[in-house]
């Protein structure tokens, strides 16, 4: 058999090896450009207590956590018990953006299923969502001591992700 | 006349009804639908046509293969509001796609723009269709070499010539 037969055939292995990866790949996870880049600043009423303002840069010097969610995201519900244990340790300060909802909704939520957070914030018209990029919640951002964000995670926090990718890139950024 | 009496005034009574419905329908739709889609229309058309131009570039992330433009995802609403705000703060074409990647990266964009990364999606079918162009040529001339080798040798050509010859008399 000649040689040249064979490269279609391998042209063909080649394809296939690319069309395989590319099914492993989830298409709505969508690589954000903000890691690696300053945290966009913003500042926002407090969910219970609205007359008072949390900024963003009151956490410069701590590795925090940003978890967007919102009473009326279905995913959240299935993330909450996994904060809820993860905010038992204490690792890191945990603040909530309560995304597109309203202030009444989102307490009525934290005191139905309980409250992870140190704090939660007020996103009503989703202002502070658009500019962390987010277009799905939950949603969870990791920001380093600097401000600077390290890592997003689209969708509900597994116990894996926070075993295998969270906790690790915290221990590392704590030094 | 006393059958036809009772489907009649089932009739009536039958339209009228719908008559009620529609009228009820009527009244609680029309502010939902106003409030929904009237309010943004009424906003400057200049504005309005820019909005469409630019986000019909755009992709939503939401439902990913709608455009901005397209989708009514909330989402896809807010970022309109957004864009508008920002035609209206006077930005460039440019400054509000910037706007767009700088939040969501490339993805967003329904045109990738061309740098080192998307270079193979840019040029590699191009690259490709040259790389089949030349073995096609390739072939075809091998082809047209393997022609002009005989495939009969001198005796069977004589032969063959004979019978030619024999078929052309008229028997």
């Amino acid at each position: 058999m000649k040689k040249t037969l064979l490269i279609p055939l391998g042209l063909f292995l080649v394809l296939v090896v690319f069309l395989a990866i590319g099914l492993t790949r989830n298409p709505s996870e969508v690589p954000s450009p903000l890691v690696g880049k300053p945290a966009p600043a913003f500042t926002a009423p407090r969910l219970d207590a609205p007359d008072q303002k949390f900024s963003g840069k009151d956490m410069l010097g701590k590795v925090w956590l940003l978890n967007v969610w919102a009473s009326w995201c279905v995913a959240c519900r299935y993330e909450h018990p996994i904060l809820m244990e993860f905010a038992k340790t204490k690792t890191v300060p945990l603040v909530g953006l309560d995304y597109k909802d309203q202030a009444v909704d989102g307490l009525k939520w934290l005191a139905r299923f309980g409250d992870p957070y140190d704090l939660s914030v007020s996103d009503l018209d989703g202002r502070i969502g658009i500019d962390f990029g987010v277009y799905g919640v939950p949603e969870t951002f990791l920001i380093d001591k600097a401000g600077v964000i390290r890592y997003k995670h689209i969708g509900p926090v597994t116990e894996d992700a926070i075993k295998t990718i969270i906790m690790p890139m915290v221990r590392e950024l704590q030094k | 006349v006393k059958l036809n009496r009772i489907p009649e005034r089932s009739l009536m009574s039958g339209w009228i009804a719908a008559v009620i419905w529609a009228c009820l329908l009527v009244v609680q739709i029309s502010p939902a639908a106003l409030a929904n889609v009237a309010v943004p229309l009424a906003d400057d058309p200049v504005v309005e046509r820019r909005l469409i131009v630019i986000s019909e570039e755009l992709r939503c992330l939401v439902c990913q293969n709608e455009s901005l433009a397209g989708s009514r995802a909330d989402l896809a609403l807010d970022l309109r509001r957004e864009i508008r705000t920002l035609i209206k703060g006077g930005k460039t074409d440019a400054e509000i796609l910037d706007f767009m990647v700088s939040r969501y990266g490339d993805f967003v964009l329904y045109r990738p723009p061309v740098k080192p990364i998307t270079w193979a999606l840019w040029f590699g079918p191009f690259l490709l269709l040259i790389g089949a162009v030349v073995v096609l040529v390739r072939m075809v001339r091998k082809g047209q070499r393997n022609e002009v080798t005989p495939v009969l040798d001198a005796a069977q050509r004589a032969r063959a010539q004979a019978l030619l010859k024999d078929s052309e008399r008229p028997s």
